[in-house]
């Protein structure tokens, strides 16, 4: 952790030094420089206590109430929202949903941007102008994205049913046909993957190549290098790509709503409906503030499980350099 | 927006974004030096290469030629336009409230964005350059809402803002950023730490106060993460649906943001909805709210990159 890098004028290294031995025992803090530090983070405490710790208190409140903002009404109500969570059959369709969108979704993501990643390494000095290209699609807004996929997916114009077509396979109905709607917004997922591959580019390069020289003497092919030595290497980076990534996927909001739930006719199938979608329907379409927060809980608590477990396997199979 | 960083063991952070962007360029695996090898690997290479190039260009090179079509050949996937329909570009002002809607985006993204730098960089530098008692835990606690879903805090967010009256205003689209973001919080302090404190106590013993000294030694140095915020919150404002359908759905459109907008045009013009719609407007407005981003990229391509490489947010 960091020390205190501003005392009082005339603080000399060597007493900034000795201060800090002493502040290993018994503390002694510089009272004008702690005014100074508490004035300096005042902003983010003030954000915090409303925002963040006030808000989820207020959120714990809702949950064990029937809050309507449309009616107004108030009412205590127990734990009827929690039990609420399992009678709705969406709650427990959009469950299924996000989840078996997510088992698919990361694994691709995280096996695409990589050989995106490896390929660029590979490149070397002229890997600019690809790693640019390779990043538009990052830059570009959802909406955007979305409009132009709805069309390129559409089953009967679309360009990928056409290309589909000239190889002779007869493409899906993609937004259509309810098996084939997650598969659709995998692809819209797939082409914006860039900002995870920026990382494992960044983690191949500090891959010593003394290691793979080493491993070329010794006979490694390829295959072999790539298992013994870039995977454990940049372990750490697949590690943290696969938690953001599983976070992400498992908010996932924009697309499917730009997709199917845009216009409130619902018309779109069920195997469309994202938790975080349903979500926002109970609470901004049905204003039901109380049902809403409890969601919000459960989504909340899924999410740390699903990280929690991610970081004890993870500890296992991750290899730290600096942790030899 | 779903940010999260990178523990500090996880990653080198300094050394990999000194590699990736202006680094000195290490010879890569695979790869000999002084000499140019044009192996069947190397040709495949440059085919995947280009073949992925393709991939991802072809959306944009798809919503350029739509954007540039009539009504009637707007899905006929050419990428060559039979006609070219100029008159689109002038149209689409006419047929959307385009200009406002990119007018409001461009006003709340800065303001959110350069509320976030500023508060986030303060905050920052608290954490990083003075001493004070629970100072690790509060960091700590810094470093825990990172990992809070967004989702949870959605519903009494939107009860204070509607406490307050301001729903359906921008305030509830940036003006929580006044508060400084966990996130960039973290990122900015680990910049200050990387700084020499030399400086800082040179200035301290040259009687400069602290307010002084974050203003004249600490900003100045610590621009590059003030950019790399900066140009983050900007693109995150830039796309953010969610907070516009929330607090600007029910009002007048011409008060929507430019995505919140395109989404209704979308379903103003979709096809499915009433025939083949004059979609070709959803593809110029969706053209203009892309292009800002390009063009953000094209000058900031930089510290966008360092960013993601050394932060693991992801974009």
């Amino acid at each position: 952790m960091a020390e205190g890098i501003i005392r009082g004028a005339g603080g000399s290294a060597r007493t900034a030094r000795a201060s800090r031995r002493r502040s290993k025992g018994n503390t002694k803090y510089n009272r004008r420089e702690a005014l100074a530090g508490y004035a300096f983070i005042s902003p983010w405490i003030i954000g915090f206590l409303i925002f963040t710790a006030g808000a989820m208190i207020w959120s714990l409140v809702l949950a064990f109430s029937d809050f309507n903002l449309a009616t107004g009404s108030m009412n205590a109500v127990g734990l009827r929202n929690f039990e609420d969570l399992f009678v709705d059959p969406r709650v427990r369709i959009s469950l299924a949903n996000t989840l078996y969108y997510a088992i698919m979704l990361v694994p691709l993501q995280v096996a695409f941007a990589l050989m995106l990643a490896m390929l660029l390494a590979r490149l070397g000095r002229g890997a600019g102008i690809f790693r640019t290209i390779y990043y538009l699609p990052n830059m570009t807004p959802a909406v955007a994205t979305a409009a132009v996929f709805f069309l390129l997916l559409n089953g009967n114009t679309g360009a990928i049913n056409q290309l589909l077509g000239l190889v002779g396979i007869e493409g899906p109905q993609w937004l259509v046909d309810p098996s084939w709607v997650k598969p659709s917004l995998v692809l819209m997922s797939l082409w914006a993957v860039s900002g995870t591959m920026v990382i494992f580019l960044a983690a191949l390069k500090n891959v010593p190549r003394e290691l793979y020289e080493v491993a070329s003497i010794d006979g490694a092919g390829p295959v072999r290098k790539f298992f013994s030595i870039t995977l454990p290497m940049i372990s750490p980076a697949m590690f943290f790509n696969t938690i953001v990534l599983s976070i992400a996927a498992f908010q996932t909001f924009d697309q499917a709503y730009l997709l199917f739930w845009r216009d409130q006719s619902n018309a779109s199938p069920e195997s469309s409906l994202f938790y975080a979608v349903y979500l926002f329907q109970q609470a901004f379409r049905q204003f039901n503030f109380g049902f809403a927060a409890a969601m919000s809980w459960l989504m909340f608590v899924i999410i740390m499980i699903i990280t929690f477990i991610q970081i004890r396997v993870g500890n296992r199979f991750v290899y730290y350099e600096g942790a030899r | 927006m779903s940010v999260m960083n990178t523990p500090e063991a996880l990653i080198p952070a300094d050394r990999m974004s000194q590699q990736i962007t202006d680094g000195p360029e290490q010879p890569l695996p695979g790869r000999r030096r002084g000499r140019f090898r044009s192996t069947p690997g190397r040709i495949l290479l440059w085919v995947l290469l280009i073949v992925f190039s393709a991939v991802f260009m072809y959306p944009f090179v798809w919503l350029l030629a739509a954007s540039l079509k009539s009504r009637g050949q707007v899905f006929d996937n050419k990428l060559w336009p039979d006609t070219f329909v100029w008159s689109n570009y002038a149209d689409v002002w006419n047929q959307l409230p385009l200009g406002s809607w990119l007018f409001n985006s461009v006003a709340i993204a800065l303001l959110a964005a350069g509320a976030v730098a500023v508060s986030s960089s303060l905050v920052a530098f608290g954490f990083a350059c003075f001493r004070f008692p629970g100072r690790n835990i509060l960091f700590g606690v810094v470093l825990a809402t990172m990992m809070l879903p967004g989702a949870v805090t959605l519903v009494p967010t939107y009860m204070i803002w509607n406490a307050l009256g301001l729903v359906g205003t921008w305030a509830p689209l940036w003006a929580a950023n006044l508060f400084g973001s966990a996130f960039y919080i973290f990122l900015q302090r680990q910049f200050l730490l990387g700084l020499p404190r030399e400086l800082f106590e040179a200035a301290r013993v040259d009687g400069a106060s602290y307010w002084r000294v974050f203003w004249r030694i600490v900003f100045p140095l610590s621009l590059p993460s003030f950019i790399i915020v900066f140009l983050f919150e900007f693109q995150a404002s830039w796309n953010n649906l969610q907070a516009a359908l929330i607090y600007l759905n029910a009002g007048r459109v011409e008060d929507f943001t430019a995505p919140l907008g395109i989404a209704h045009a979308m379903t103003v013009y979709s096809p499915t909805a009433g025939g083949h719609g004059d979609y070709q407007y959803v593809m110029v407005a969706s053209l203009m709210v892309t292009l800002p981003m390009l063009v953000l990229f094209a000058f900031g391509q930089r510290y966008f990159i360092e960013g993601v490489a050394t932060t693991g947010r992801k974009g």
